[in-house]
């Protein structure tokens, strides 16, 4: 496919970009771009997993033994807003950039130097973030969500926290900014909105979503940096405020985020199991259409984190009807897939391994979340580690094994080189036996009364809480094994080909050789 | 003919663990002592066999699929990729299957919302690190008293053996005669708390500065122990509820010796004055 790529330049790939240091620095090309986002969320991925081992060493018997209850609160918290805003959000970020142009035919970004700077804010809020354990009184000790009073009570690491948000709101700004552009002017002529990939769908759809509530993030963490320092009452009684005012502006941001977190998901794995399965996507436009009912009813459920706070009755059978009727939208994709793999022929490479683990694994987390919407059940199950199970099962073995699956499947692209399928194979059967022996479990110690976020438990909770200690040791080990995997896939290995997948349509494989050259699709290819 | 036992087996050998894990309370809530309680039980149950069945049908497909349609065995794929009729019927029949569950979860939501004409009432009043109880109406109304984690801290630090309620015991219980409709009011003097037992079925956050209420009715005489359930601060893993059942009789007798007590209280501090 040298004439898409240009050979009139004529001297190799890497032409044109400055070496070293510099190149990274002052890089504007997406596919750099891509991969420090990639290296940056995975680099926070093991801090934050670092974290996770912490609490669960902690939790691993009875009793205080390694962390003090205040640090311990430390850890859950940045654990948190690390994994969530350091680890996931980033890495679908630098999979945007990296596939974005490379699916609808464009030769980059649409504001090259704008993705510089959206990339290089977050080194900056990650460090906030991290040396706020250093501050006199440590970290944020109030849980990811911060709920007022308990986070206008805290010390510095709560503002180094607030502004952190701030940076990596205005980051995720102009990146959604940047993909709706991209996505909406430089498709490839022929290429109609309803002949875009999955992928590219699910992420326009994610940045309408990721530009709607970041600002309503920012407003209110900008609230309670004025109530802590300022003197203002907007959660505070004795003032006229409303605790509970934080929680429903926090959430009308926070639940459309899960689903920033997981729509992409949904597209990486949209494209993973018509490849493997060698047979189209069943049913396209109803899957475009659900990924958009899911985004607009993402709007309106926010208070179904709230139903132990105190609301009207029609307050609450609001929220639960909304809320279940998600699960429709969600359904309609299920079966979707299951269409798809239907009298396909099937091949189970790790991307395939790893999408069906996401679709298994993914519904268990589901039905969890169906439970967790209706009301009387969830006034059991609120703040315990149901919960965290529930949660646990969309966004690791969700949103993570997506993530997996989408790095296995494009690396010989992005490297030019085959991972180890051996290896590959390995990572996700460890991963998949780990991540149910830590998580499993957690839905027996919620329904039994554990509470969330407490650093010592009852002698009942015992057991489960060491099978799930060792099941996350065991997760957390299991990464180090992907990222020898994936040193080894850029250091070297087997020639990828062009197409090392038979049944990939989309135009990274159909046109560009592996690896894609630095600059791609400078000519647009025409899609009929 | 094979792939069909193996999904009957897998379907049977499920249904055998989901029904044992409902009979011990170490895999399910609490046994239900209140109305509401049982109703969260029961409706808790019914949705673990509605999940369990979609659940066997989805991935009885599925795997069936992965098992048959591979391409190691030669299966060689089809090409079809909508099918009207087909997304039409599985849009409609989640959209039955949520009616279904959302009619008796609609009722138990009215019901639990209903704290009028109560038998008595019971400030609770979340601390760092503590709760405040004071009955406001109804027999025993004046008494007034906090409730305290009575675990050593040598337990915690792992010097002394943990005992059987470890965490989950207090120096006061809140006291409630067996019966009545108890209603429950809520606020917190710092930050948010909630106030969770889960055999009673009750779940209420206590807002600093608003009051919010509950209530319940509990079945039959017995401790019942639960735990602050909105994180407040370094130990919000030590500010445990426990409540006590009382006969009747046995209420009214504990009731006339917690006022006599506070009553005596006041007199001598009167007299010292």
């Amino acid at each position: 496919m040298a004439a898409v790529h240009g050979d009139a330049h004529g001297h190799g790939h890497d032409d044109h970009h400055p070496s070293g240091i510099m190149r990274w620095v002052r890089t504007t090309n997406h596919k750099d771009i891509g991969t420090m986002y990639l290296w940056f969320s995975f680099t926070m991925f093991l801090v934050g997993g670092f974290l996770a081992m912490g609490i669960r060493a902690e939790l691993y018997q009875p009793g205080i033994q390694i962390l003090e209850p205040e640090l311990f609160n430390q850890f859950t918290t940045l654990h948190g807003l690390i994994m969530v805003f350091g680890a996931i959000m980033p890495a679908f970020v630098g999979f945007a950039n990296w596939q974005v142009p490379l699916m609808i035919g464009a030769p980059d970004m649409a504001f090259a130097r704008m993705n510089n700077w959206s990339f290089w804010l977050l080194p900056v809020a990650g460090t906030l973030l991290v040396s706020s354990f250093f501050v006199p009184g440590g970290a944020a000790a109030g849980g990811w969500t911060f709920y007022p009073p308990l986070s206008v009570q805290g010390g510095l690491g709560v503002d180094l926290m607030i502004f952190s948000v701030h940076i990596l709101g205005a980051s995720s700004i102009m990146g959604s900014i940047n993909i709706i552009t991209t996505i909406l002017n430089m498709r490839a002529p022929g290429m109609t909105l309803m002949k875009m990939p999955m992928f590219v769908w699910t992420w326009l759809i994610t940045a309408y979503l990721l530009v709607l509530v970041m600002p309503v993030l920012a407003g209110v963490v900008t609230m309670l940096l004025t109530d802590r320092h300022f003197g203002t009452s907007f959660f505070n009684a004795a003032g006229g405020g409303d605790p509970v005012m934080f929680q429903h502006i926090f959430w009308f941001f926070g639940h459309p985020e899960v689903y920033i977190m997981i729509l992409p998901a949904f597209g990486i794995v949209s494209e993973i199991i018509p490849t493997f399965s060698r047979k189209p996507l069943f049913g396209y436009s109803s899957m475009v259409y659900a990924t958009a009912s899911i985004a607009i009813l993402s709007c309106v459920v926010w208070a179904h984190h709230m139903f132990t706070a105190g609301m009207p009755t029609v307050g609450q059978l609001f929220f639960m009807y909304a809320t279940m009727l998600i699960a429709v939208p969600t359904g309609v994709k299920v079966f979707n897939w299951t269409a798809t793999m239907w009298r396909g022929s099937m091949s189970f490479e790790t991307p395939m391994l790893f999408a069906i683990g996401f679709i298994f694994l993914f519904v268990i987390g589901g039905f969890s979340g169906v439970i967790c919407a209706i009301v009387p059940i969830d006034i059991q199950v609120q703040d315990t580690y149901y919960v965290i199970a529930h949660f646990h099962y969309v966004l690791v073995s969700g949103a993570l094994f997506s993530l997996f699956a989408g790095v296995y499947y494009w690396l010989p692209k992005w490297t030019g080189h085959m991972y180890s399928e051996t290896l590959g194979k390995a990572h996700f059967w460890l991963s998949m036996f780990f991540f149910n022996l830590t998580f499993f479990v957690q839905h027996f110690l919620g329904l039994a009364g554990m509470p969330r976020r407490i650093p010592d438990y009852n002698i009942q909770f015992a057991d489960f809480n060491m099978i799930s200690s060792i099941g996350a040791f065991g997760f957390g080990l299991t990464q180090l094994l992907f990222l020898y995997i994936v040193i080894n896939c850029i250091r070297g290995g087997e020639k990828a080909p062009q197409m090392p997948w038979d049944g990939a349509t989309t135009l990274e494989w159909t046109h560009l050789p592996s690896p894609a050259p630095y600059h791609s699709f400078e000519t647009p290819p025409v899609v009929k | 003919m094979r792939s069909k036992s193996v999904v009957t087996l897998s379907g049977i050998s499920a249904l055998a663990l989901y029904s044992s894990m409902a009979v011990g309370s170490k895999y399910n809530f609490p046994e239900p002592q209140s109305v509401i309680a049982r109703e969260i039980y029961d409706q808790h149950i019914m949705l673990m066999w509605v999940c369990l069945a979609i659940f066997i049908a989805v991935f009885g497909v599925m795997f069936y699929s992965i098992l048959k349609h591979r391409k190691s065995l030669g299966y060689k794929a089809a090409n079809f990729h909508h099918s009207t009729a087909v997304e039409f019927i599985w849009t409609i029949i989640p959209c039955i299957i949520l009616i279904v569950m959302a009619y008796p979860a609609t009722k138990t939501v009215i019901a639990m919302k209903d704290t009028s004409s109560p038998d008595m009432t019971i400030k609770a009043t979340g601390y760092q690190w503590m709760w405040g109880y004071d009955y406001l109406q109804g027999e025993g109304e004046g008494i007034s008293f906090y409730s305290k984690l009575s675990t050593p801290p040598a337990q915690v630090e792992n010097k002394a053996p943990k005992g059987e309620n470890y965490l989950l015991e207090v120096d006061n219980r809140v006291v409630v005669p067996v019966g009545k409709k108890v209603r429950i009011i809520l606020t917190a003097n710092d930050v948010i708390h909630a106030w969770w037992v889960p055999a009673l079925g009750i779940k209420q956050d206590a807002v600093p500065g608003f009051i919010r209420d509950t209530w319940f009715t509990a079945d039959k005489p017995g401790v019942y122990r639960g735990q602050c359930a909105e994180l407040c601060g370094k130990d919000h893993g030590f500010m445990p509820i426990v409540v006590e059942v009382m006969e009747a009789g046995e209420y009214s007798k504990w009731a006339a010796a917690q006022l006599n007590a506070s009553a005596v209280k006041t007199s001598m501090h009167v007299e010292n004055k």
